[in-house]
């Protein structure tokens, strides 16, 4: 990259030399072309946050969803964080969430680190009892049935356990483990140093960035969650939020009967719109893949972005 | 002309050091030197033992009778319930409920392969012309981001964006006009799961391509430039047969999973337009093995899509190899 830059004096444009001049109609083209993808992903997040933020004379007068903002009314943002199916949803989900990585990650980096030297007793056998999962599923049926035989009906657990384990993240991290150099190893055993301690000490802290980014992908997985919810979970206060989203958009539920829209002392008489507060849960359910985003997509992008810079 | 042995030399140190090296140890030598390493394993094994090898050999009330109510949990029920041999399969045949799943789900994967695939190359190659950084990053994190959305919210934003009460029907009522409600219509259903598809994993599936892209010398590209070759033709050979091995690899596999089309984007939509749209394998799997309580039929439509699953990997793989390509397991 800087030699690069060092050779060749910086230009306007990254255009190579040898490239011919962009045609005028075919510049146009992409540009559109560009702009439509853009717009497909982004017009209709933006249509549902301002929706969500408007009050029910904009919403009335727009006969549905809002698309030009014309004020900031954060009633129905109230309305779900105070209580209710909703609060209770946001609650289960971010519980399950993160006792759900919590647990995939240290039971994945455990075994990930304790199949990363070649040559240890079993390691074969092991590693083929791991990858053999890429081969044979469990059926719906017989997991439904260990699960419920188990007593985790109405239990968050069955959100949790029958998912911890992805034997593809396990292959990812074990992989990274075996990248370290032996000699940090070595010195460290020298050192009386038992296995923990060099996991905790020296491994972990070399691959913070690839276990962050299975971390993350644990928690989008639990996050994102919808079906197990259906199979195990019938009490209405452990739903997760990905259920009552189904239940309110796809279902036709209404807030209002359902418990989410309680009478908020202060606001007065007139409750938020339940569109307004439809549109506050699809965004809470955007929300945390729009923090967690950033970090996992700087991880992933890097490599690709500089390498794919033509030079 | 001398870096690259050292390098080598240096990878091979690196790696023997990482190795335990394979002395003439005991077992029980070995063991009292590994079992930290063993204990490690056992928490994942141990879940992996309970929620997905246990379900798995589970698959065998596919041969019985299974009734739940024959015994006080899903274990004695198993023990006490009546083993019918193929009973339940051949139920499962003459059911032309379960052959309509099956096709389905095979048109879906051949539909997708014609409108889906061809859709990451064609962003990765656009992505790639792109000159500026910038406009480029930009580009890759907003198409990157519905991958990280539920099913749930995708098929939501579609209902709110093209259902009967969504923003496209409704900017068409003030305009005078009626729009129809794709959402609910099982004759266009095909178009409508593969653009959520699209939409929520075309920019993702990109990345493997833009990868193949960078790896592509440049000098390739300028010595045809210098030769007279225009922009489609750099296109054309070299730009694709950059990423021939990829897209034939990709291929494979997709053939080899080609009974799997997703499970939550059909299950969530089953009901708005209706069985006979929707009703992939995995939904029907579901609806007459849990909603509808046959139990051992359910299995044995699960057990058929394993199988068969089976065969088709390891047959995708062998394709694979033939190819000249890696697949997703190697030989030896």
């Amino acid at each position: 990259m800087s030699a690069e830059t060092v050779v060749r004096p910086r230009r306007k444009t990254l255009r190579p030399p040898w490239e011919e001049q962009p045609s005028l109609l075919g510049q146009f083209g992409k540009g559109t072309i560009i702009t439509v993808v853009l717009a497909v992903v982004l017009v209709p997040l933006w249509v549902v946050v301002v929706t969500s933020l408007s009050s029910e004379k904009t919403i009335n007068e727009a006969g549905g969803y809002v698309f030009l903002p014309r004020e900031l009314d954060p009633r129905a943002y109230v309305v779900i964080f105070s209580g209710g199916q909703v609060t209770d949803a946001i609650l289960v989900s971010t519980v399950v969430t993160i006792a759900g990585t919590a647990l995939s990650l240290i039971v994945t980096v455990l075994a990930a680190y304790g199949l990363s030297r070649p040559g240890t007793l079993g390691h074969k056998p092991i590693l083929f009892y791991f990858l053999l999962t890429f081969l044979i599923y469990p059926g719906m049926i017989p997991s439904y049935l260990v699960v419920t035989g188990l007593g985790l009906k109405d239990n968050l657990l069955a959100l949790i356990l029958p998912t911890a384990i992805s034997a593809f993240n396990l292959v990812v991290l074990r992989a990274f483990f075996m990248s370290i150099p032996g000699e940090l190893y070595d010195s460290a055993r020298m050192d009386g140093a038992g296995e923990l301690r060099i996991l905790t000490r020296i491994v972990l802290p070399l691959s913070k960035a690839v276990t962050a980014v299975v971390g993350l992908f644990y928690a989008v997985g639990y996050w994102n969650a919808f079906f197990n919810a259906i199979l195990y979970i019938d009490r209405n206060d452990l739903q997760p939020v990905q259920r009552v989203l189904q239940q309110f958009i796809l279902a036709g539920q209404s807030p209002a009967t359902s418990g989410a829209a309680v009478a908020i002392p202060g606001l007065g008489s007139s409750v938020p719109p339940s569109l307004a507060i439809k549109m506050a849960v699809v965004v809470v359910t955007i929300v945390p893949a729009l923090i967690i985003y950033p970090f996992v997509q700087r991880h992933f992008t890097k490599g690709v972005i500089i390498g794919a810079v033509k030079g | 002309m001398s870096a690259p042995p050292i390098v080598a030399e240096k990878r091979t140190a690196a790696k023997k050091a990482t190795a335990v090296p394979r002395q003439q140890l005991s077992f029980g030598q070995r063991l009292r030197r590994d079992w930290p390493l063993l204990l490690m394993c056992v928490p994942a094994m141990l879940l992996l033992l309970v929620f997905h090898y246990i379900p798995a050999l589970g698959n065998v009330i596919a041969f019985q009778d299974y009734n739940p109510f024959v015994g006080d949990n899903p274990l004695e029920a198993f023990l006490y319930s009546e083993w019918i041999g193929f009973g339940n399969f051949e139920y499962l045949f003459e059911n032309p409920a379960f052959w309509d799943s099956v096709l389905t789900t095979l048109s879906i994967t051949a539909f997708q392969l014609v409108f889906y695939f061809p859709i990451p190359i064609l962003l990765a190659i656009l992505l790639n012309s792109i000159m500026s950084p910038r406009v480029r990053s930009l580009v890759q994190s907003v198409v990157y981001l519905p991958h990280f959305f539920s099913w749930v919210l995708v098929v939501s934003l579609f209902q709110m964006m093209l259902g009967g009460a969504g923003l496209i029907a409704q900017t068409a009522r003030e305009a005078g006009y009626t729009a129809p409600d794709i959402m609910t219509n099982p004759d266009t259903f095909m178009f409508l799961i593969t653009s959520q598809a699209v939409w929520k994993d075309a920019g993702w599936g990109m990345i493997v391509f833009l990868a193949a892209l960078a790896a592509i010398d440049p000098a390739l590209y300028e010595a045809s430039a210098a030769d007279g070759a225009g922009r489609w033709r750099r296109m054309w050979h070299i730009t694709l047969p950059g990423l021939r091995s990829v897209i034939v690899l990709l291929l494979i596999l997709r053939l080899g999973d080609a009974l799997n089309v997703g499970f939550e984007q059909f299950v969530l939509q089953r009901e708005m337009v209706g069985r006979e749209a929707a009703e992939v394998l995995d939904t029907y799997v579901y609806y007459q093995g849990i909603a509808v309580q046959q139990w051992g039929v359910g299995a044995a439509a699960g057990l058929f899509k394993a199988v068969v699953g089976i065969l088709l990997i390891v047959g995708a793989n062998k394709l694979a190899h033939r190819f000249g390509e890696q697949g997703i397991y190697s030989k030896s």
